[in-house]
């Protein structure tokens, strides 16, 4: 027996995909005695064929799902004829279940792709075949269902196909079988039906059991990212991975990146034995002749046609989560087993699921799909997502909330990370900040607007700069002015807004400056971008409280009054979301303490009161 | 091997290696079952020739099989091989019992309650279990790394997004994965692999001669005397063997002739029922086993 077959089931809901699937379990005999009972009762209660065996209950697993008569969460099924093994991700239809049905996707060869004979293709339709090209599916099998309702009208079947062969065209699927069927009577499902003489092509469980979804095109050498390093001993150090593409054996040259060392492989370790080669989807563990520096992360490949490296790449990325996806935000990112930090540096255009247009987008929410650049804190070995799945894929997580922000697929890298240097200069920080006399310092104002960040960096600096130190106050509302004049306030410009700010204070600090930013900064997650950015004690975030009924009665430039009567929007406080620090160095309540007592507690924690 | 079954194998340790690789202080549930014994084999392989990089933890609910735990101590007492064992004593001395407290009650109580206690006082944060997804609707749902929020619970509304082979395992502290490495094993497939790997299972999967009583259309067996016979019940002797091991008052037996792991492959294959049908507490409420998970079981 060959490998399984794993495909997704997709399409509208209501089109019939849980019941073509309880079908097909029905017909290959997957359906034991004691789930009949249940079967029954559950078809009596939520059922949709009045009282009949209703086959859909038998994959709806949750009982939101039974009594909402939907499908919510991608279930996998499993079964198999004599001829071959199916592993079966059964898709929600729901918009909202988008991300779902790409987490189906992504391990699937091939897409039966469920539509209504009586409905005809529907926007989740155009949707799911997009999803489904777009995670790298080559084989689509559309399954005309419902024909039953149409009178196995065969005009009604050729027009559903016809209107869909000009998209099967541009997603370039290697192989597509339109199958006109009835999921609830069984026609053409596992036999050929009668009611329909017209149609010569194969049964949907003959057609499934012959497919070839063997990959095509030109797949890179051998390669495999290492999950870990098994040292049980001194002289035992072995690479554990789950070899991505092509084969290796003993003897081959390989390099590591990054690093870029070569060696030869000693040894390809099994259990309690040693294997000659290995290919790919084998889990193994490799032996090296040398001792090179490789850990979780690393990328071994053979030596005559190595990985790249880089750290700015185009992907396009599938938004998972209800935050917004803005350009300039940084998320934790995951490449095969490489984790870093990559930053969405600019979002080029939002993919019109639907029509296949690209429309202009400052941000990504739930379920878009968008092709982006990303920008890594260091340079990973990689591999195109279209050369090769595991090197290509990533999944982007929000720091703040550990939610899965997205999931993306490398286009290419946009440089060869071998062309860029960081120019080391001869006067650095160190010596800057020597001949000043100071620590450089990062002093971070957060807090809602009128809370009296401004008023107690103002008196800081004055302080400061009374004793000497060499300072400067970077101010939002200044900095609006000029750097800044070309932003707005929606989420994606006050992103941007803070990134920058981040950076001018940085090289500040490079100079060896005491910097002070007084800004509102509502989100945690640009703040904590900040703190990245810095040495560890260079970064004092001091969270300036006031509650925004305290804030609201100051108000000294009347914005909360405009903000209520609606002459101003995303005014933070009123419209727009303020996230409060967690962990501040410090915690400034100034509904408690004057400006000068907040300055005094300031200068105590910097050491220089 | 099968070229399908290797391709199982090579996926299991995959995802074995991942767990160990993400988590700080990894677990893996073992129960003595079929499919503890193929999660327990993936991991020896995962990592030879290390010894195994994490503990074994039994929820020991005291009303196991004589024969189970028998085979769990042989385990045990293998190389490289480290037994934690975790018994609700509280609930224990309160009488709590599979006769006198309902099936779901006691489930609850003996392993659900007794699990998260042992999860807590090791303060583990990957929990490797051997459930498969063709088990039971509700698995068929389930992730390979399951988020759990702190407390244990499972909203499966609210399940993390898995593509590829990429899991987000970021949590929070008090929070947990539960990792389910068997998670594209059929029934079939692990009696395949243990007949190919010759993995030694507990002796129940055999059939032999048994004392068992019927109750409510099942067999059960009369495993020690601490089983109440009803008014004028007695024990027969009968040929039968165990599809799926638990509690033993609640674990049904089948009738099978089937003495070899080929006669129970070959029984597999005919099979008119479900693994699970001899399972008595996933039949006490509809929808058992999801409301079950959401609590924290396994």
């Amino acid at each position: 027996m060959r490998e399984p077959l794993r495909f997704i089931t997709c399409g509208s809901v209501d089109d019939g995909k849980s019941t073509l699937i309880g079908r097909l379990l029905w017909e290959s005999k997957q359906i034991f005695e004691d789930h009949l009972p249940a079967l029954a009762a559950d078809s009596a209660r939520y059922g949709t064929q009045g009282g009949a065996l209703d086959l859909a209950l038998l994959v709806d697993g949750l009982q939101a799902e039974r009594e909402q008569s939907i499908t919510i969460d991608v279930a996998y099924r499993f079964f198999s004829t004599a001829r071959r093994r199916f592993i079966v991700a059964d898709c929600p239809g729901h918009e909202q279940y988008t991300r779902n049905m790409a987490t189906g996707a992504s391990n699937s060869d091939l897409a039966l792709l469920v539509v209504n004979a009586s409905k005809g293709l529907t926007m989740q339709t155009r949707r799911h075949a997009r999803i489904a090209a777009l995670l790298g599916i080559r084989h689509l099998v559309m399954a005309v269902n419902k024909m039953d309702l149409t009178a196995w009208d065969e005009t009604a079947f050729c027009r559903i196909v016809s209107e869909f062969e000009p998209l099967a065209r541009e997603f370039e699927f290697a192989s597509f079988q339109p199958i006109p069927v009835s999921a609830l009577h069984g026609d053409n499902v596992a036999q050929p039906g009668l009611a329909s003489p017209w149609y010569s092509g194969p049964a949907l469980l003959t057609y499934l059991e012959n497919v070839d979804v063997m990959q095509g095109g030109s797949p890179p050498g051998f390669r495999m990212a290492v999950q870990l390093v098994n040292r049980p001993h001194q002289g035992f150090r072995g690479y554990c991975g789950r070899i991505a593409s092509g084969q290796v054996k003993v003897g081959d040259r390989v390099r590591v990146l990054p690093g870029g060392m070569e060696s030869s492989i000693r040894s390809i370790v099994a259990w309690k034995k040693e294997n000659a080669a290995a290919s790919a989807g084998d889990s193994v563990t490799l032996l090296l002749e040398d001792e090179i520096d490789i850990s979780r992360g690393s990328v071994i490949s053979s030596a005559t046609g190595p990985v790249e490296m880089s750290d700015q790449f185009e992907a396009v990325l599938l938004c998972l989560c209800e935050h917004p996806l803005v350009a300039g935000r940084t998320y934790l990112v995951r490449l095969h087993t490489c984790e870093a930090a990559a930053t969405v540096t600019a979002i080029k255009y939002k993919l019109d699921v639907t029509a296949g247009n690209h429309l202009a987008a400052k941000s990504l929410t739930l379920n878009d799909i968008g092709v982006v650049n990303l920008s890594f804190d260091r340079p990973v070995p990689f591999e195109p997502y279209q050369r090769c799945r595991r090197l290509g894929s990533l999944i982007l997580i929000d720091r703040i909330t550990n939610q899965t922000a997205a999931a993306g697929m490398i286009h290419f890298a946009l440089r060869r990370a071998a062309n860029i240097h960081w120019q080391a200069l001869e006067i650095h920080k160190p010596a800057r900040a020597a001949q000043k006399l100071q620590k450089p310092m990062c002093l971070w104002f957060t807090g809602l607007p009128a809370s009296g960040k401004s008023t107690i960096a103002n008196l800081l600096e004055k302080r400061l700069f009374a004793a000497g130190r060499h300072t400067y106050l970077l101010d939002g509302d200044n900095v609006r002015h000029g750097l800044n004049r070309d932003l707005g306030f929606t989420e994606s410009d006050r992103v941007e807004n803070i990134r920058r700010v981040t950076e001018v204070a940085k090289l500040l600090v490079d100079a060896g400056l005491v910097v002070l930013v007084s800004f509102i900064s509502p989100y945690r997650s640009e703040r904590a971008r900040a703190r990245s950015l810095f040495e560890e004690g260079e970064f004092l975030e001091i969270f300036v409280d006031a509650p925004v009924t305290e804030c609201e009665r100051r108000d000294p430039k009347g914005l909360y009054a405009k903000a209520r009567r609606g002459e101003l929007i995303n005014f933070t406080g009123i419209d727009s979301n303020y996230e409060p620090p967690e962990s501040p160095e410090l915690r400034l309540d100034t509904t408690q303490h004057s400006p000068e007592e907040c300055v005094d507690r300031i200068l105590a924690k910097l050491g220089l009161a | 091997m099968k070229s399908y079954l290797a391709g199982l194998e090579a996926e299991s340790i995959e995802i074995l290696r991942e767990a160990v690789a993400l988590g700080q202080k990894p677990v893996m549930l073992y129960s003595t079952g079929k499919d503890s014994s193929v999660m327990l084999h993936l991991a020896q392989k995962a990592f030879w020739p290390a010894p195994l990089p994490f503990p074994l933890l039994h929820v020991d609910t005291t009303w196991k099989f004589r024969a189970m735990i028998a085979f769990r101590d042989r385990i045990a007492a293998e190389d490289g091989i480290q037994l934690l064992v975790h018994i609700n004593r509280r609930r224990l001395a309160e009488g709590v019992n599979p006769f006198t407290y309902d099936s779901g009650r006691y489930t609850a109580l003996m392993k659900t309650e007794a699990l998260k206690q042992a999860l807590d006082e090791g303060g583990f944060d990957m929990v490797m279990g051997g459930a498969r997804r063709d088990e039971e609707k509700s698995r068929a749902k389930e992730r390979i790394f399951s988020f759990r929020s702190a407390g244990h619970g499972w909203d499966p509304k609210m399940q993390r997004p898995e593509l590829w082979n990429l899991y987000n395992t970021r949590i929070n502290p008090g929070e947990t994965i539960r990792i389910f490495p068997l998670s594209n094993w059929t029934e079939t497939d692990i009696w395949q692999y243990i007949a190919e790997e010759e993995i030694p299972v507990v002796p129940l999967y055999f059939a032999a001669p048994r004392p068992v009583v019927r109750r409510s259309g099942r067999w059960i067996m009369v495993d020690d005397d601490r089983f109440p016979l009803q008014p004028g019940e007695k024990p027969e002797i009968r040929m039968v063997r165990f599809r799926t091991l638990g509690c033993y008052p609640l674990t049904a037996a089948i009738e099978s002739t089937a003495g070899s792991v080929e006669d129970i492959l070959r029984e597999t294959q005919t099979a008119r029922n479900s693994e699970r049908q001899g399972r008595l507490i996933d039949h006490d409420q509809a929808a058992s086993m999801e409301k079950k998970k959401q609590e924290g079981y396994f």
